[in-house]
């Protein structure tokens, strides 16, 4: 089963393919290179949703299809969930 | 890809139409209750009210005048009886109708109120109805189709499947000399430059970059926060995703991956050659619609991930869905299910002919999940406010 997938070899979040619950040890894969990925998430994650891939810290760009999607506002560790709660626009802003 | 023969309406002006309605039209909001008479009774006659057409005045006047016209004009409709308050922009708006060849007459109330107009149109309709009922499908090709794009209640499984899916049907489409537009022009914020770069010369991008950065402005001057809620909407974020940008790069897949744009068109402008075209419309999905419509797009195609139900009187909409959970339980709303793209059980080149197939039967006459649903969202988008 896939449970992520990342557009650009760039890109610091996976998009949830299924519904991930927390401590699961996931596979992904890279739609750019079809290269098969592992990641393990340490919180839920609905299908759709991101999945950090890297640590951020506040301030730090989010990317996604191998561009900016925007900005971090608070902490984040590798395999928490990505949402509107830790990661705004850059734009409109 | 194959030019596939389809089975459709070649209208007096030479163009294809896939549906052969009837439009009962009106020129403005308060002659909607006679075009409703008259689609009442004459049945199967398809009454077209709307909001406005009153006191509207400069660029919005012209966009108002383009949208009704347009949408008469339409190759999906074989014939229109206008009705208007009053005789000079009723003839306005049949004289332009006229153009295309096809049988039009228009109707005033002044002077004579709802009844006897209503009466004397419902002949006419009458006429029209049943001659229409004797037209034929005759053979076409599918590059003859103008087909319009853009997707509603996305989510991250809109860029990672519908959205290729349809950008793959564009390539195939325009490689064989076919017809499209894309637009969306606030929802194209972070991924702008994107589509600059698949412009076809250095004028179309500077045009291009000059429609972009006027709907910038008009956020900017109106915006009250950073429009969070609104773009990306409650559905988007519900559905995983979280900013403008990011949403606007999952757009732009609709786009193809070889496919440049030959021009910038003002909304509801026509297309003037085959080529993908890039049209300055809202994002917002009845009025983008209505607008490609009224510049004679005779099939849309509209992926979504949350599952946006929107549907149009004339031009057929259909639904493609890569998100399994949406497909699932909104399947009255989907014709074509791409999830499989998710679990690499389906190529995107795969989904592209899928969704081709589904074009040809709705070219052929299947009727779309929104048309079986009635779905009939006419919305004029408005600029400014009237006089």
């Amino acid at each position: 089963m896939i449970h992520f997938l990342v557009h650009d070899a760039s890109d610091t979040v996976g998009v949830a393919a299924v519904d991930i619950t927390a401590g699961t040890e996931c596979t992904g894969r890279d739609l750019s290179t079809n290269k098969a990925l592992k990641a393990k998430a340490t919180e839920d994650i609905p299908l759709g949703h991101k999945l950090a891939l890297k640590d951020f810290a506040s301030g730090d760009t989010v990317i996604k299809y191998g561009c900016e999607i925007g900005r971090i506002v608070q902490p984040v560790k590798a395999g928490q969930h990505v949402h509107i709660h830790n990661l705004k626009t850059k734009r409109w802003a | 890809m194959v030019d596939q023969t389809i089975y459709a309406y070649r209208r007096e002006n030479g163009r294809v139409g896939v549906r052969n309605h009837v439009a009962i039209l009106s020129v403005d909001d308060i002659s909607n209750a006679a075009c409703e008479a008259v689609a009442s009774n004459i049945k199967g006659t398809l009454a077209l009210p709307h909001s406005y057409g009153r006191l509207q005045f400069g660029e919005d006047l012209e966009l108002f005048f383009r949208t009704i016209i347009g949408i008469g004009s339409n190759p999906n409709v074989a014939a229109v009886v206008v009705i208007g308050i009053e005789a000079g922009w009723t003839k306005r708006v049949v004289d332009g109708i006229a153009k295309t060849g096809k049988p039009v007459s228009g109707f005033s109330i002044e002077g004579k109120g709802d009844i006897r107009t209503i009466a004397e149109a419902s002949y006419r309709a009458k006429e029209y109805l049943q001659w229409a009922s004797e037209l034929r499908r005759t053979e076409c090709k599918f590059h003859e189709l103008y087909i319009s794009v853009k997707c509603g209640e996305s989510d991250t499984t809109t860029g990672l499947a519908s959205c290729p899916t349809v950008g793959n049907v564009l390539d195939k489409h325009c490689e064989i000399d076919g017809t499209a537009s894309f637009g969306e022009t606030s929802e194209l914020t972070g991924a702008e430059h994107i589509v600059a770069d698949k412009a076809a010369s250095e004028t179309v991008r500077k045009q291009f970059i000059t429609a972009f950065d006027d709907y910038t402005r008009l956020v900017f001057a109106e915006r009250t926060n950073d429009l969070s809620e609104s773009q990306p909407t409650k559905g988007n974020i519900a559905g995983g995703l979280t900013t403008i940008e990011e949403k606007a790069l999952g757009n732009v897949e609709k786009l193809g991956k070889r496919t440049k744009f030959v021009g910038c068109l003002k909304p509801a402008e026509a297309p003037t050659k085959p080529g993908m075209w890039f049209m300055d419309t809202s994002s917002a999905a009845s009025e983008a619609v209505t607008l490609w419509a009224a510049s004679g797009a005779v099939v849309h195609l509209f992926p979504t991930g949350q599952g946006n139900v929107v549907g149009n009187p004339i031009e057929p909409v259909i639904k493609l869905s890569g998100n399994p959970k949406t497909v699932a339980t909104m399947s009255e709303h989907i014709d074509l299910d791409v999830s499989p793209i998710l679990q690499g059980e389906m190529t995107i080149d795969q989904a592209g002919d899928a969704l081709i197939e589904m074009v040809v039967r709705t070219a052929n006459g299947r009727l779309t999940a929104a048309e079986a649903l009635g779905h009939r969202e006419f919305v004029i988008t408005k600029l400014y406010r009237s006089a």
